[in-house]
């Protein structure tokens, strides 16, 4: 068994055990990206040397008995949207290339509180707007069970590096499904938190009414704790929740015991892959089969959120982005006449194709004359659909479904049909709009072989809830896989 | 030709907010310093930061909006204006337009025509933006962040106002209201006070408005005077000629004395203003409104009201010395201490104004202390050091606050009060000056005036004039 075998808490037992230490772990991780970067890349800056110097400063502290948490020593991936002092942030952009913050995100400083050890930056979507991380400036990372095809996106990179143990764990965001969709492809655990959970200080805003950070890990153990490791109420975020629960790792038990698990009949209709279904709602049986009281219902709302998702989101956006102007930092053009001409081509220049359709899209939401039919309606959409789960969780303590309509697409073939591509967020999207935590777990695969997540979704500040459901899933699913397995050899 | 014209005029004023830090995020507001020293990732638009509202900003328009009786909202919420501009570093200005802080108030205002009300539409919080520095040499364009995010507020009027005096009274009224919260100095000079006019002209008798201008960024009353007259003229010329006002925004350029068009109502920016997703709706609850309004001072209206029941000086000495609330309590502390409120009003209108004046500061420049100056008065009154003596301890004590009895017993000010001392230097100054005596012998009243001033010099001004006066007479027989 090699050490990248190891999931993220039980490497760190081992380092404290001292069985391994947290260089070897990390050497092992740069052995791996040297195999498999050139294929996959997941990394958009994975510095070697330095990274080794952060492990074996964190060695020496665990030696020391300073550090002792669950993730101490633990070689993490951050997503590239995420600023780090001293090391490139780019967003995948070309107009934030060899921009390097003067600052780090409160949740990278909590990350390093916890022990864990940054690798290097991954991959994205540029800017956090895409589903399959083809659009980073930097090149395309590939889905690590068929390198034809996408890991899904915007945190692809991240996805795509703990499914290749190019790292025991990783950061990602989720503005629209931006962490659970590519976990889903790439057959990991991702869990989008509760808005206002992990301070968003420092993470480069896409749109800033539905970021959130997460953990992208092996199982749901690693969410638990890298979650716990993240989340904070920060005086620095306005948005920040200061009375949550943070404590996840409690939640870790197998039981599922009078659970009352939705299942909404809106999520299982036209244009949901028969394969997604049918492996989805196996899943659920697992968890009724568990003690959980499982039902359908009706949702509502569902075919909603993808046009209000995409009013507000890329109104944020053309705010948001509007500070990449090539006069403080980044990119700027090279000649120019004046300085309307340098901010043009500059964003001409450092935007690339979807981020400008984005941009645009959002400037026109916002225009006089236009800001009620679309931006205010689209709130009040929101509104409802924050409503319709309202209902829902009156009823149940936790919602199952799909987190995409589909597995992994082929490379490329997304990206011809932008408006195809966001239809593909419609399981993920609404859980943004009303600020839920959702999850997804790996539930099973399709006849290629190709990773299916099953999503579940919980009340806003319920993550221990969806914790606890999907902890039971996977232990579950793991001793019917491997009685399957007993079954067919015999 | 000769029609009747009546000017109608609005404000948006502008108030730079006197906190220690800046609105959304810790770093100094502090004057000066090396370019881009005040700053930190929130102020000069880094990605990934984040805005925090500074709780201070928020009390200090709720007081201002108190003061000037407005409704608070109760929910308000900052807005997002977006505008590509160097010296802005998120390309976007955090302000509020759908619910500012403060609406539906007015300020009273008194003029030569009486006293009237010019109505508060709104009152809101918004962040002020860094400076552009042209190298003219370099040929190049620097940008200093140290202003990006210091606190103002803008105060929108109605369009109740007439003639530019009813504008500079209504400045006035809230440079005093402000100035009294604490909440801003309110300096045009210096930039913390400025404002845009906004000017239409109507036949008189006319129901509806004209077309307005707006000239925007006047820092001095004489510039706002002056705009107010161009433009009301350039507006009435234009509807003599039987053509029409555009709406647009002009600039007035101080030197040449004119005004010229920036941008029409045409070519207007599309803000697309949007609620900020990064702050919270403020809330203003009930207790923290009460605690606002317990904690307002009296303001200046209320204090010429009492001053005339406690104190017996005339009104113009209350109307100045109310002008501000800093030479208000230097009048009530030192006239606690000493009892004299028209000596105090003296010292104050008199002296200390000449000497700001001439040094070019502001009442809240001031040094000396009530306790100080109330000594000064009394040692005046002990006949201790004489009146002229008085006017050098209080230079000194203008700029030192020293204490005037300590001072002069040090420098040997006091008067001398040893009459065989006097009298020999009395004697002497009759002896030395023989064509005065003969000339007051010789009926010339006068001349003794001469004779008490030799003396007083001879004393360095440290006698009683009237003992001098009365030895003299006596002396001359």
């Amino acid at each position: 068994m090699s050490i990248l075998d190891y999931a993220a808490a039980e490497l760190s037992r081992k380092i404290k055990e001292g069985k391994h230490t947290a260089i070897e772990a990390m050497e092992a991780v740069f052995e791996r990206i040297g195999e498999k970067e050139e294929e996959y890349r997941c990394y958009i800056t994975a510095d070697r040397e330095s990274a080794l110097i952060r492990a074996a400063v964190v060695q020496r502290k665990i030696e020391a008995g300073e550090l002792c948490g669950p993730l101490a020593g633990v070689p993490v991936a951050v997503k590239d949207n995420l600023c780090t002092k001293g090391v490139p942030t780019s967003c995948a952009s070309r107009i934030l290339a060899n921009f390097v913050p003067p600052y780090s995100a409160t949740a990278v400083e909590n990350l390093e509180k916890a022990g864990a050890v940054m690798i290097g930056k991954t991959n994205m979507d540029e800017f956090a707007m895409g589903s399959t991380t083809e659009t980073s400036f930097y090149g395309v990372t590939k889905n690590p069970v068929d390198p034809g095809r996408v890991p899904g996106g915007s945190s692809g990179g991240s996805a795509a590096a703990v499914a290749l143990a190019e790292c025991f764990m990783a950061l990602g965001s989720d503005t629209g499904g931006s962490i659970r969709q590519p976990a889903s492809y790439c057959g990991v655990v991702g869990l989008k938190p509760t808005y206002g959970m992990v301070s968003r200080y420092g993470l480069v805003a896409y749109a800033s009414s539905l970021d959130q950070i997460g953990p992208i890990t092996k199982n749901v153990e690693d969410a638990a704790y890298l979650l716990e490791a993240v989340a904070s109420y920060d005086e620095k975020d306005s948005t920040s929740a200061p009375d949550a629960e943070r404590d996840f790792a409690e939640a870790l038990t197998e039981d599922v015991k009078g659970m009352r698990i939705g299942i909404p009949r809106d999520y299982f209709g036209e244009g949901l892959d028969a394969e997604v279904r049918k492996v989805v709602l196996a899943a659920a049986e697992t968890l009724r089969a568990a003690g959980a009281f499982v039902e359908e219902f009706d949702l509502g709302m569902v075919k909603y959120a993808v046009p209000a998702y995409y009013t507000i989101a890329t109104a944020e956006a053309s705010s948001n982005l509007e500070r990449f102007d090539g006069i403080k930092y980044g990119y700027r053009t090279g000649d120019f006449e004046g300085l309307h001409n340098m901010y043009k081509k500059t964003r001409s220049e450092g935007f690339g194709e979807e981020v400008k359709r984005r941009i645009m899209l959002g400037s026109f939401v916002l225009s006089s004359g236009y800001y009620d039919a679309f931006y205010l309606k689209a709130l009040r959409t929101k509104a409802l659909i924050k409503k319709a789960f309202d209902e829902a969780f009156a009823e149940f303590d936790l919602i199952l479904g799909p987190v995409a309509p589909s597995t992994a697409p082929k490379l490329g073939e997304s990206l011809s049909d932008p408006l195809k591509m966001y239809l593909g967020d419609i399981y993920t999207i609404a859980v943004n709009l009303a600020g839920l935590p959702g999850i997804s777990v790996p539930c099973g695969k399709d006849k290629n072989g190709l990773p299916i997540g099953m999503q579940l979704i919980g009340d806003c500040f319920a993550e221990k809830k969806l914790i606890r459901a999907a902890y039971t899933y996977e232990k579950r699913k793991a001793g019917a896989d491997a009685w399957a397995k007993i079954m067919r050899r015999s | 030709m000769g029609k009747n014209y009546e000017t109608v005029i609005g404000l948006e004023v502008h108030v730079e907010l006197a906190t220690k830090t800046k609105i959304f995020c810790g770093c100094s507001t502090a004057f000066g310093g090396e370019p881009n020293s005040h700053t930190c990732p929130v102020c000069t638009g880094m990605p990934g930061s984040l805005p925090v509202l500074n709780r201070q900003v928020l009390e200090y328009a709720i007081a201002v909006g108190l003061a000037t009786n407005c409704e608070i909202t109760r929910d308000a919420k900052f807005d997002r204006k977006n505008y590509f501009y160097p010296d802005n570093p998120q390309n976007y200005q955090i302000s509020q337009l759908y619910l500012p802080i403060c609406r539906n108030g007015k300020v009273e205002i008194e003029t030569k025509k009486g006293k009237k009300y010019v109505g508060i539409h709104e009152i809101h919080m918004e962040e002020d933006a860094g400076k552009l520095i042209h190298d003219e040499r370099e040929d190049c364009s620097l940008v200093d962040y140290n202003r990006s995010g210091v606190p103002l507020l803008e105060i929108v009027s109605e369009p109740d106002m007439r003639d530019a005096e009813e504008v500079i009274a209504c400045l006035e009224t809230l440079r005093m209201l402000i100035q009294y919260l604490g909440a801003s100095d309110c300096k045009m000079q210096e930039g913390s006070m400025r404002a845009d006019v906004n000017l239409s002209v109507r036949e008189a008798g006319a129901k509806e408005f004209g077309t307005r201008t707006e000239t925007k960024n006047l820092n001095s009353f004489r510039a706002i005077m002056h705009v107010i007259e161009h433009e009301t003229q350039r507006q009435i010329d234009l509807l003599e000629e039987g053509r029409e006002v555009v709406q647009e925004t002009r600039r007035w350029d101080d030197n040449k004395g004119y005004s010229y068009a920036m941008r029409s109502k045409e070519d207007a920016r599309d803000y697309r203003y949007f609620p900020d997703p990064d702050l919270m709706p403020v809330h203003v609850s009930e207790e923290m409104l009460e605690e606002i309004r317990a904690k307002q001072p009296e303001f200046r209206a209320e204090r010429i009201e009492r001053y005339r029941r406690e104190f017996d000086i005339p009104a113009y000495d209350i109307g100045i010395l109310t002008e501000t609330k800093q030479m208000a309590d230097l009048f009530e502390e030192t006239t606690a201490l000493c009892g004299q409120p028209k000596k105090v009003s003296n010292w104050l209108m008199g002296e200390t104004l000449r000497l700001l004046k001439e040094r070019n500061e502001d009442p809240e420049d001031i040094r000396f202390s009530p306790k100080h100056l109330a000594k000064l008065i009394s040692l005046v009154d002990a006949k201790e050091i004489t009146g002229s003596v008085a006017k050098d301890v209080f230079v000194k004590m203008f700029e030192e606050d020293i204490d005037p009895e300590a001072y002069a017993e040090e420098q040997g000010l006091k008067t001398v009060n040893d009459e065989s001392a006097l009298r020999r230097t009395v004697e002497r100054v009759l002896t030395e000056n023989p064509q005065s005596v003969a000339d007051y012998k010789g009926g010339r009243q006068k001349a003794i005036g001469f004779l008490v001033g030799q003396t007083m010099r001879a004393m360095k001004g440290k006698a009683d004039p009237g003992l001098v006066n009365r030895m003299l007479k006596e002396l001359l027989g």
